[in-house]
């Protein structure tokens, strides 16, 4: 069943995006999880789109933009899109999650007068809204690769820092961490990352990649380290098994993923919920209000 | 009751603060000796933030001037030799899936530095400030699980982590029960009295604290006794009158004798 994967190229470079993403996406969620920033990945991947259909448009009208791959164009929106939304948090300091609708919808605005400036869909244009196992080029991987690379040796170095951050800003901005710096990196990172994930979930789905797998592992983990190991397991597990099965059974990658990982996040809180149940109801009587 | 000899840990001349014409604090002087255990107390109201923000570098004061260690605050660079412990209620994500162990770490981030991990030496300091807290049973247990008292105890644990001379308390016993404020009490007591740290206590109920502490100042925008803890109870009427009935008289006395 999989050794098909290894046999064409295009399968091999599903799949070892998926591996890749399959990574990304989940270690990055479990900080957008506890900041409660969970929403912001919606956003930033409706305004990669924009810059998804703006390439495709350009290159209607300029003959060189069709050599450009529409991922970069996309990267370049979605980090645009992080950085205004962070602008906007300050601007609006009390009703921060303002931000996550504006962007969200001018994004999804601009993209929709760009999609039909350029004469409306195409397959091209399906494959980035539901993902695709065979729309993933070489050039694709190798670009997704780097932004692996970035974004790993960026959480490793800053791994204590912004857990800090995500569990009492106000005092990790009393210990002297540069807040606002480490937040904005964050950020941008997240943008990378949905701009890496896009080609196989598609942008509809992307941010579900980045919060089930850590809803799912909150019911399990003990601890925050856990929490990262047990998320990138389940969001590893959804991507690989959702690849194959898609293919296989000739369904959109990204709905298949996303099921899965449904699927495990439903088995994990139906299981706590049996397992703990007694133990629950014992504590909450014990425990003063 | 204050040996001249050594530099007051924090010193405190003629602060006053207002916002707009409204004066918060008035010719406020205050000295925190090392080794001491103050206790501030005022009603809601009275100044208490306003000057601990003032002492932390946060707030600009009009008049008056702070000494931390010797130094003036604006100047002042040696934040590691402080640790402050604010009102967990207005900060921390109650949810979070963290243990004990790794809050407690937390403490060394700052001084630790960008590109740093914890070595085992870190990781042995962190059991110790658990140990002192008196958590160590509860070492991997989520911070969520912990009732209000116990969550204070790993904050004050992340605290002295880094080994700080002084140590700030911004009203720890907020939803902490009475029978675990005296135990927490005594944990501080016994911070004080066997590692020698410095602390300052702010809360707004005197209630129990009296016991535990070395010296008492009591603010209402102006300080209206800064004493050793026995003078405090020696004054009956003081002590009557920000002893426990303190909160029915919150917005009642103004200009009580100092």
């Amino acid at each position: 069943m999989i050794e098909v994967f290894f046999r064409f190229e295009f399968l091999q470079n599903a799949f070892f995006t998926g591996i890749m993403i399959g990574f990304l996406a989940p270690l990055l969620g479990v900080f957008l999880v506890v900041k409660r920033m969970s929403l912001i990945a919606d956003a930033l991947s409706h305004v990669t789109l924009t810059g998804i259909a703006f390439s495709l448009l350009m290159s209607k009208y300029v003959t060189a933009f069709v050599l450009v791959n529409p991922l970069y164009m996309g990267i370049a929106f979605s980090v645009g899109g992080a950085l205004l939304i962070e602008q906007l948090r300050h601007v609006y300091t009390y009703y921060k999650e303002l931000a996550i609708p504006i962007i969200l919808s001018g994004g999804i605005g601009l993209g929709v007068v760009f999609i039909s400036l350029a004469d409306g869909f195409n397959t091209d244009l399906f494959n980035y809204l539901f993902g695709s196992v065979i729309a993933v080029t070489r050039v694709d991987l190798w670009t997704i690769l780097g932004i692996t690379v970035i974004v790993t040796t960026f959480i490793i170095i800053f791994y204590k820092e912004l857990f800090f951050l995500s569990f009492d800003e106000e005092q990790a901005a009393v210990a002297g961490l540069p807040r606002r710096w480490l937040h904005l990196m964050f950020i941008v990172m997240v943008a990378l990352v949905i701009a890496a994930s896009m080609r196989i979930v598609g942008i509809l789905l992307v941010s579900a990649l980045m919060s089930l797998p850590v809803a799912a592992a909150m019911q399990w983990a003990k601890s925050f380290k856990q929490m990262f190991i047990f998320a990138i397991l389940i969001g590893e597990g959804a991507v690989v098994f959702g690849l194959i099965s898609a293919y296989h059974l000739d369904l959109a990658p990204g709905g298949t993923i996303v099921m899965l990982a449904v699927g495990i996040l439903i088995l994990s809180i139906s299981v706590r919920k049996l397992r703990d149940g007694t133990v629950v109801s014992l504590r909450s009587i014990r425990r003063p209000a | 009751m204050f040996t001249d000899n050594k530099i007051p840990v924090v010193d405190i001349k003629n602060l006053s603060f207002r916002y707009g014409n409204q004066y918060v604090l008035e010719d406020v002087s205050m000295r925190l000796a090392p080794g001491a255990f103050l206790g501030l107390v005022g009603p809601n109201g009275s100044g208490k933030s306003t000057l601990l923000k003032s002492l932390l570098g946060l707030q600009q004061p009009q008049k008056g001037e702070i000494r931390l260690f010797g130094e003036k605050v604006e100047k002042y660079k040696g934040w590691d030799r402080i640790g402050y412990v604010s009102q967990k209620a207005n900060s921390f994500n109650a949810g979070f899936p963290a243990t004990v162990f790794e809050v407690v770490s937390m403490g060394l981030f700052g001084k630790k530095g960008l590109f740093r991990f914890l070595n085992r030496k870190d990781k042995q300091k962190v059991r110790e400030a658990i140990e002192w807290v008196g958590m160590t049973p509860y070492e991997k247990r989520n911070i969520g699980e912990l009732s209000g008292g116990q969550q204070q105890r790993v904050f004050i644990a992340r605290a002295l982590v880094s080994d700080p001379e002084l140590l700030i308390l911004d009203e720890p016993t907020v939803g902490v029960d009475a029978k675990s404020v005296q135990n927490f009490y005594t944990m501080l007591e016994g911070l004080n009295k066997e590692h020698g740290l410095t602390l300052l206590l702010v809360t707004h109920d005197v209630g129990a604290m009296t016991r535990h502490v070395t010296d008492v100042a009591c603010l209402n925008k102006f300080l209206h006794f800064h004493g050793s803890s026995k003078e405090f109870e020696a004054n009956q009427d003081l002590s009557a009158f920000y002893g426990h009935d303190v909160h029915l008289l919150t917005h009642e006395h103004g200009g009580h004798g100092s």
